[in-house]
């Protein structure tokens, strides 16, 4: 029988202010002294990329404006920079989410890469157009770190959706 | 009644199709890029949003400045002897000029009022703590624990021990940001001190600064110091900006490339002194056309 993500393992349904949560906690960690540090993740583009996928329907493009403009503001940045850049990465994974759960995490993960890629060259473009200084390429190394950690992330989202394994030899499931 | 209606029943709702979400909310990310670049009219919005995210940023900062503070606790007694002497050391060498300088200015003053020349305008400003460095890793700013409770208001300078630092270009409540001298989009008016020629420094991004527009056989030397001018009205004249470093002068050029590098301490942490703002500020030059580049003060701060 060909592998699903629903085969795998039942999930209890997710709590709305769980969600809530990772976001913000999404945000506190961009906002970590340690941002500027080269390879260091967008987390809220990552957070922000799993729950679009698991759940399209309660985080979506209004979710993304909103975290995009706190950073834009946080940032010092344009606004509209990272509004732009996540409402397009909300609706690119949104559209793809039934198809990628389908697939095993790590090849979840090299699905995810190209979108997280994309995400940054949209802002980098978008500033570079307006005559913003060329950042260094070690911009583009976080969406390649935040591919790997989606493994490891995936597993601490879907944490509190885990219920106990109890194996009882009367019930199929 | 049932069979004229064909809507969906409400539990198959899902909103608006995404491709119209993904249109709305696009047109209005790019309303809102093209209003900050361009008419930079939008700074209360900025500003509110600044009031959830602000206390977030404090709060995601205080671990490392926990640290930070940790590791100068341990270091301890010795350290603080040591820097209490140097200190103290350089109080007395400095001693002679400044016992002086009350003296000099009292005697430039009077000088200057029998001569009939306006007066010399004195630096005062507010000393503010480098909180950190903004996020955005396509500019050079930081950001300033004093904002519009403490009166800093944007176009005001900011100098640290050395020199220059930057100039405040947006006010936020509780913070201000500075934009500093080696930003790509930053211009200081300055002089040569050693020929007295006037020109503007513009920040490279780099770290550097470079003095565009300089012909190729003018008197400029390495080692050569660069203090404000003064002429733009932001600036107090005679504070150092940057020191030359390397100048290229090819024949196939009209003008010489010249780097600077900025005296101030312009990319470390520490503290500044926000200068206030200038009193005599000349009225501010009709908007002409073909200006470029923002010399000194950005023009929101110039129509205010």
């Amino acid at each position: 029988m060909q592998p699903t993500f629903s085969s795998s393992r039942i999930l209890l349904p997710v709590r709305p202010w769980f969600i809530i949560f990772s976001l913000f906690a999404a945000l506190l960690l961009n906002f970590l002294p340690t941002a500027h540090w080269p390879g260091v993740p967008d987390w809220v583009a990552l957070v922000l990329c799993f729950w679009s996928i698991r759940e399209p329907r309660r985080v979506g493009m209004g979710w993304a404006f909103a975290l995009g403009l706190a950073m834009d503001v946080a940032d010092g940045a344009v606004l509209g920079q990272h509004c732009f850049a996540y409402v397009l990465l909300a609706y690119a994974t949104a559209a793809q989410a039934r198809r990628i759960l389908w697939f095993p995490l790590a090849q979840q993960a090299l699905q995810i890469l190209p979108m997280l890629v994309g995400c940054q060259l949209i802002q980098l473009v978008m500033r570079m157009l307006t005559g913003a200084e060329f950042p260094g390429w070690g911009y583009l190394t976080g969406p390649l770190i935040a591919t790997l950690l989606w493994i490891p992330v995936t597993f601490l989202l879907l944490l509190p959706q885990y219920q106990p394994v109890e194996r009882d030899e009367n019930r199929p499931l | 009644m049932a069979g004229t209606d064909h809507a969906p029943p409400p539990f198959f709702k899902r909103g608006p199709a995404p491709l119209a979400l993904l249109t709305f909310y696009i047109a209005i990310s790019l309303a809102l890029f093209v209003v900050d670049l361009r008419l930079r009219s939008i700074d209360l919005l900025r500003q509110s949003i600044a009031l959830v995210t602000d206390p977030m940023q404090r709060a995601a900062q205080t671990p490392g400045s926990v640290v930070d503070h940790a590791g100068g606790y341990l270091r301890g007694l010795h350290n603080l002897l040591d820097e209490n002497a140097r200190l103290k050391q350089a109080q007395l060498q400095l001693a002679p000029n400044l016992l002086r300088l009350e003296h000099l200015e009292s005697e430039n003053e009077r000088l200057r009022k029998l001569l009939a020349v306006t007066e010399r305008e004195k630096a005062n400003g507010a000393v503010a703590r480098i909180m950190y460095t903004a996020r955005d890793p396509f500019s050079r700013r930081i950001i300033i624990d004093k904002g519009q409770q403490s009166g800093i208001i944007a176009g005001q300078p900011a100098i640290d021990e050395a020199g220059v630092v930057g100039q405040v270009t947006r006010v936020f409540p509780f913070s201000a940001e500075v934009t500093l001298i080696t930003d790509k989009d930053q211009v200081v008016p300055i002089q040569v001190v050693r020929s007295g020629q006037r020109s503007v420094v513009f920040g490279l991004g780099s770290g550097q600064l470079e003095l565009r527009y300089i012909p190729a056989n003018a008197d400029i030397k390495e080692g050569d110091l660069l203090v404000t001018s003064g002429l733009d009205g932001v600036y107090l004249p005679g504070f150092p900006v940057a020191r030359v470093i390397s100048i290229e002068r090819e024949n196939s050029y009209a003008f010489a490339r010249i780097r600077c590098v900025p005296v101030a301490a312009v990319e470390n942490f520490g503290e500044v002194l926000v200068l206030s703002p200038r009193q005599l500020q000349p009225p501010a030059p009709p908007e002409s056309p073909g200006r470029t580049g923002n010399t000194g003060a950005p023009s929101k701060a110039a129509a205010k």
